[in-house]
């Protein structure tokens, strides 16, 4: 269990975006914004992407997030945000669909 | 996300201040909302809630579907005492998802022995707050009975307006630290804050039920933790 009080600096995704930013990259900022079931990773939880599929942070235990990437390389290049939604009853559920039988509903959205 | 907010909401974050990222999920503008930021109707109401419980959440309001990100500081406990109750009080308040740290000058007491995997500072708490300030997202608990070691780190509690501020001890001896709080330059209100004797009243008659009164009191004072708005007090 993690019990710093600080920041992870070197893992937070928050962080890593602004990094990103400064260092003149396109990023795009995935969040969990709703979950049903038995969800992998909480509400609020947040997975960054760059231009190059560079990514860092969760949306859930690794089963969506190569999906959540793709979709972020179209939101970086639209600047439209869009809102996925994963679980299995979802007719990609063989591909992307979440083991544990939740569902969640990801925000993806460019920085600036 | 505007960058602009991220860089404000990444400050906040490294200064271990709440905030409530607020994003409008049709339009997708966002804002920050510190705590004590007027924001009125069911809005508002919802995001005085994701500061008092931390969990974020969608809401309707307005209607608008927002999705409210809350960004609250890890509470932690700093405990003034390395005596029999803090043994107790440490592990339970980790497990409570209250990290502990405790400090006590006296070498004796505050051994690595005692305290296995808990956070120790063997320094007199001025050396120690001075490092490593206080904040409002930080419990103060004061038990080791000694005016010298509890009164400087109380009233640097007082100023950091610690979300919890406890002290052992009776009514009697906490009579005597009102007047050396007083003498200390604390306003009377600020010593009000003070909860003395410690402990949630369940008839504690032990070290560790002590520690269960304490924990219990800590987590009452964090989930009730006043939220007023700055604006309607000024």
């Amino acid at each position: 269990m993690d019990e710093s009080i600080y920041l992870d600096e070197a893992r937070d995704p928050l962080i890593i975006a602004e990094g990103w930013m400064k260092d003149g990259k396109d990023v795009a900022i995935a969040t969990v914004v709703e979950t049903w079931g038995s969800a992998p990773r909480p509400v609020g939880s947040h997975l960054v992407i760059d231009a190059e599929g560079n990514f860092h942070g969760s949306v859930s235990g690794g089963c969506v997030e190569s999906a959540v990437v793709t979709e972020a390389m179209d939101v970086i290049g639209s600047g439209k945000a869009r809102m996925l939604e994963f679980g299995v009853a979802d007719e990609t559920a063989w591909q992307v669909g979440l083991s544990c039988g939740g569902r969640i509903k990801v925000y993806v959205e460019r920085l600036g | 996300m505007d960058p602009y907010v991220l860089k404000t909401l990444n400050e906040e974050r490294r200064a271990r201040r709440a905030a409530v990222l607020v994003t409008d999920l049709g339009d997708g503008r966002d804002r920050i909302v510190r705590e004590g930021d007027p924001v009125a109707g069911d809005l508002g109401a919802a995001i005085a809630n994701a500061f008092r419980t931390g969990n974020s959440r969608s809401v309707e309001a307005e209607g608008r579907t927002f999705f409210l990100n809350a960004h609250l500081p890890r509470p932690r406990l700093v405990v003034i005492g390395a005596v029999h109750i803090s043994q107790a009080l440490a592990p339970m308040a980790r497990i409570a998802g209250y990290p502990v740290e405790i400090i006590d000058p006296r070498t004796a007491f505050a051994t690595p022995e005692r305290f296995p995997d808990v956070a120790l500072h063997a320094e007199w708490p001025e050396d120690v707050l001075k490092r490593a300030p206080l904040d409002s997202y930080t419990a103060l608990a004061a038990v080791t009975h000694d005016p010298k070691i509890d009164d400087f780190a109380l009233k640097a509690a007082l100023d950091a307006r610690c979300f919890y501020v406890g002290a052992l001890g009776s009514r009697k001896t906490h009579a005597k630290r009102v007047e050396r709080l007083l003498a200390l330059g604390a306003g009377a209100d600020q010593i009000a804050r003070i909860h003395a004797p410690i402990g949630l009243d369940i008839g504690a008659a032990s070290p560790a039920e002590i520690a269960v009164a304490v924990l219990a009191q800590t987590i009452h004072a964090f989930r009730s933790r006043g939220l007023e708005t700055k604006g309607a007090v000024a």
